[in-house]
């Protein structure tokens, strides 16, 4: 293969796979601390996508002119209320159902899911239409052959590597984080120790729905379109690659967005049959996985969960 | 006493004229995909469907109160199925305006035979939908994939196009697109280079993109929805792929110039059917439409939605409330002037006189291609 077009395939795979991350960092997070299933998880990236896009109205509206300017609103308005939605599934749904198996927060997360997209189609302006997100970044590209790189691609790329890296530093070298952990090791004995174990779940989930709408933002900037209906695969994928990785680990988490960025790729390019078939490819890749590694490819230890 | 019974016989008159004045109800269906990605159309054919009853009813002369039920199917096939035996297996529903997505219409006409339910197609364009069997209970008012390729493929020939990549859904809709695009395209000379099959809710088409640049194609063909029409032409964009974008009837709505902006420019789209302005009945039903005071626009098929769900009201006057008679007259349809053009089924129930028209964005408007700057030569479609 030509060097030029499997660079332009790699650069593909990666943003794919940093979008998914995100996401599978999310349901990692979640549970980690209280070991349930959110399935709405990819409704609040669209809801995350949507705020961010009626912020950018607005700014228009109020005619802020600098592109660097709105980006920053956006992405703010964006992340914190999507946290703070984030922390009021927890409180009021998630919570509650702490002691009823595991099944019905699964079961409820799914039905507020729905709640959560046909809310964004019924009550954003003429929102079962796609929506073109605006473009912020530069947008010069370089040309060598078949690769064609664009500066925001280049940006994206780096911020969302940078969102996760900074999401690592607050797990692992922060008081904050070294809660988190404890909850998510043992609740119980956490407690005793003086942690505040719902306001750390809380935060847990608001931590979690605040990378979905980044990712959300991202999704739509590097698109450029946004629907209501692009949370519901990429809950799917972000899910599936969390499973892969090892459910409450975030190593695990970010190797399995990549791993499956890189499967829907190979299933796109390199194999004879049709590329509609890819996600069938990477989906039974991963099924493999499943079966070989039942605990995901970064085996969690039992004592460490997040 | 006396007074008593006069009284009761007044109350009793009245009664009785009262119900002779009131009109029988009669119920007649609609189903279109109401929730999911290609909404947009079928609430442009609801509402279009929902003002060819609503101007009955306003219609001293009618014989029959109709009334609207009203079905989503999602586009989904199974969705589809579900709906459609709901609505067929209500003896009280006469006869229904159906389906916009092909992938669902091909799935319920066994259902629509089977409970004996007439009903006219107002959107989908799968041949098959009407070709593939002989049932006397289906209809349609538009024309089908295979008209719309044929016409597409002449005019891309006639400006000197040879090099495509296909990219088409792997529904029944994609597909049927791919194969009569495909076949239209070859005695004219045409060469596909690559063709890609792609599913209907997907968003990443960065993969399959590279690969049809690395093949330097002047065309890009895309045979399916808006939704993933809007996502393909913006990552062409990203990828620095320069090819005209060749879509069809399932791109040819506002929803696909608001969703890309300036980017849309020079895109192509084929439908059966004709402008509402330029359709012999269009004033009259654009009129009527904005007078409704309907929120979404009726988009593309509409106008058939409006023109089926007439054939049908004006046959259930013609013959009365009975789904048998309404079948057998609709079989006999001929020359039948309607807001899309006379309308003539075939032993098949297909409209064999439906209009083609080509289209090109420009400036954020689809334009008609003959009238388009396009077409003068002024600009250029970019390769």
């Amino acid at each position: 293969m030509d060097i030029t077009l499997f660079g332009q395939y790699l650069m593909n795979g990666l943003m794919l796979g940093v979008i998914y991350g995100l996401v599978a960092v999310g349901f990692t997070l979640f549970f980690g601390v209280l070991d349930v299933i959110k399935f709405s998880h990819g409704d609040v990236l669209t809801v995350g996508a949507f705020t961010a896009f009626a912020t950018y109205l607005a700014l228009k509206a109020a005619q802020v002119p600098s592109p660097w300017l709105q980006l920053l609103a956006m992405s703010v308005v964006a992340m914190t209320s999507m946290a703070f939605l984030g922390a009021l599934i927890a409180k009021y749904l998630v919570l509650p159902l702490r002691t009823a198996p595991a099944l019905n927060t699964l079961l409820l997360t799914l039905m507020l899911g729905t709640v959560l997209r046909e809310g964004v189609r019924l009550i954003f302006p003429d929102g079962s239409n796609p929506k073109p997100f605006p473009r912020l970044l530069p947008s010069d590209a370089f040309s060598f052959g078949a690769f064609t790189l664009r500066i925001d691609t280049v940006i994206l790329l780096l911020s969302g590597l940078a969102m996760i890296v900074a999401t690592h530093f607050l797990i692992n070298r922060t008081k904050l984080g070294l809660a988190i952990r404890a909850v998510a090791q043992d609740g119980e004995t956490a407690m005793t120790m003086g942690i505040n174990f719902t306001a750390i779940v809380l935060i847990t989930f608001a931590l979690g729905s605040g990378l979905a709408a980044f990712a959300g933002v991202m999704n739509g900037l590097y698109y450029n379109e946004i629907n209501f209906g692009m949370g519901l695969l990429l809950g799917v994928f972000g899910f599936s690659a969390a499973v892969v990785g090892g459910l409450g680990n975030i190593y695990g988490a970010i190797l399995g967005g990549f791993l499956f960025a890189g499967l829907q790729t190979i299933g796109a390019v390199a194999l004879p049959f049709a590329s509609a078939y890819k996600d069938v490819f990477a989906l039974a890749v991963l099924i493999a996985i499943m079966a070989w590694r039942p605990t995901g490819l970064i085996a969690e230890r039992t004592s460490e969960r997040v | 006493m006396t007074r008593t019974i006069a009284v009761l016989a007044a109350v009793w008159l009245a009664a009785s004229a009262s119900a002779a004045v009131a009109k029988d109800k009669v119920k007649v269906g609609f189903i279109g995909p109401l929730t999911g990605g290609t909404a947009a159309n079928g609430i442009g054919g609801r509402n279009s469907a929902d003002l060819a009853v609503k101007l009955r009813n306003a219609d001293a002369k009618a014989k029959y109160e109709y009334e609207l039920m009203v079905l989503d199917d999602e586009c989904k096939p199974n969705v589809g199925v579900q709906v459609a035996t709901k609505m067929a297996a209500d003896r009280s529903v006469i006869a229904a305006a159906t389906h916009y997505c092909s992938a669902v219409a091909i799935g319920t006409v066994e259902t629509y035979h089977k409970f004996g339910f007439p009903i006219i197609v107002w959107g989908a364009v799968l041949p098959d939908i009407t070709y593939r069997n002989k049932f006397a209970e289906v209809h349609r008012v538009n024309g089908t994939m295979i008209n719309q390729n044929e016409t597409a493929a002449k005019l891309m020939a006639s400006l000197g196009f040879k090099k495509w990549v296909v990219i088409h859904d792997t529904t029944d809709y994609g597909k049927g697109h791919n194969k009569y695009f495909s076949e239209s395209l070859k005695p004219l000379g045409g060469e596909i280079l690559g063709t890609f099959g792609v599913t209907a809710d997907q968003q990443d088409f960065t993969a399959e993109l590279t690969q049809a640049k690395a093949l330097n194609p002047e065309v890009i063909y895309f045979g399916g929805l808006t939704p993933i029409g809007i996502r393909i032409r913006s990552q062409m964009d990203k990828l620095g792929l320069n090819a005209v974008f060749q879509g069809t009837s399932g791109i040819k709505s506002d929803a696909y110039i608001e969703g890309l902006g300036p980017l849309a420019e020079g895109s192509l789209a084929f439908i059966e059917g004709a402008p509402i302005e330029k359709l012999p009945g269009g004033q009259m039903f654009k009129a009527e439409y904005d007078k409704a005071g309907y929120k979404e626009p009726p988009e593309a098929y509409g106008a058939f939605a409006f023109a089926g769900m007439k054939l049908i009201l004006d046959k259930i006057e013609e013959v009365g409330p009975d789904r048998n008679k309404v079948r057998d007259a609709l079989g006999k349809v001929a020359n039948y002037d309607s807001i899309v053009g006379p309308v003539t089924f075939d032993d098949h129930g297909q409209n064999t006189v439906p209009i083609i028209t080509k289209y090109v964005a420009q400036d954020g408007k689809w334009v008609v291609w003959e009238d388009s700057e396009y077409a003068s030569g002024k600009r250029k479609l970019k390769k």
